[in-house]
């Protein structure tokens, strides 16, 4: 099972859409695919997770990178539709207190 | 407990075999009726151990040692390398969740793995000789306390 990456812009906003697994061997991929995006100025960078079946620390990893580079270009970074297994790892390690979750609403996969 | 069986698995060092060790666990914890969530958990803890041989251990290549201890009321796995040791006090000192107090600037992208590793299994013991070897346990019932015995025979009877 690897990991792909699709992504969809408009003016300002880039939307990635995750499906599979982020572990040692795809984070690499993945940060190749996000850092440049993130660099851009004043964007809005939204990472879609309805297709993520698995995260580890490296994969976390990569999106504490993510982070800091938008934060450094004056863009915002939003994870979205995580699933409560996801979701769980990032409040274990306390990173949904630093990068921006939407909660998947209740009867939404 | 007595023991029962264990399952080695040598892997090579790299990135592409983690999932390799993952789907391992998950098939062994599987078998021994683990519920869905704590074969999550057992595979995300496998994976971190893993990765920090992977990332850390060799220099020029070396292997994965993994093995499953089956045991009547847990499982325990080991992970192991015959690489570079390192400073446990200096790592256990680091260990914990992210500081939302910090500015982003300064966190971190890497030193979550042990944190989860010790958040998801219930027991983790490091061992420092020939390299690294870490030892995860996880409890067939997360207290740890026994079950009654027709609770484990009744579990027992569901597997195929």
């Amino acid at each position: 099972m690897n990991l792909t990456i699709r992504s969809e812009q408009t003016d300002n906003a880039h939307h990635i859409y995750l499906a599979g697994e982020i572990d040692a061997y795809t984070a690499p991929q993945l940060r190749e695919s996000l850092i440049p995006l993130a660099k851009e100025k004043g964007i809005e960078l939204t990472i879609h997770f309805n297709e993520v079946e698995y995260i580890d620390s490296t994969g976390l990893g990569v999106f504490v990178g993510v982070l800091k580079t938008t934060d450094a270009n004056g863009s915002n970074l939003k994870l979205c539709g995580m699933s409560s297994r996801v979701r769980r790892l990032f409040s274990i390690t306390g990173l949904d207190e630093v990068i921006t979750i939407e909660e998947v609403k209740e009867g939404q996969s | 407990m007595e023991q029962h069986d264990r399952i080695h698995v040598e892997l090579p060092a790299k990135p592409e075999y983690v999932s390799i060790a993952r789907l391992t666990v998950s098939g062994v914890a599987n078998r021994l009726g683990f519920a869905y969530d704590d074969i999550e958990d057992i595979k995300i803890a496998v994976a971190e151990a893993c990765t920090n041989v992977v990332e850390h251990a060799y220099s020029e290549g070396g292997s994965i040692y993994l093995a499953c201890y089956i045991y009547d009321d847990r499982i325990q796995v080991v992970v192991a390398d015959q690489g570079k040791s390192f400073d446990i006090q200096d790592v256990e000192s680091r260990l914990g969740p992210v500081d939302a107090q910090k500015p982003v600037g300064d966190l971190k992208e890497g030193g979550l793995g042990l944190f989860l590793i010790s958040s998801l299994m219930d027991k983790v013991e490091i061992n420092e000789d020939n390299g690294v070897m870490l030892v995860m346990t996880k409890y067939l019932y997360e207290s740890g306390v026994e079950e009654s015995v027709d609770g484990i025979s009744s579990l027992q009877s569901e597997q195929g």
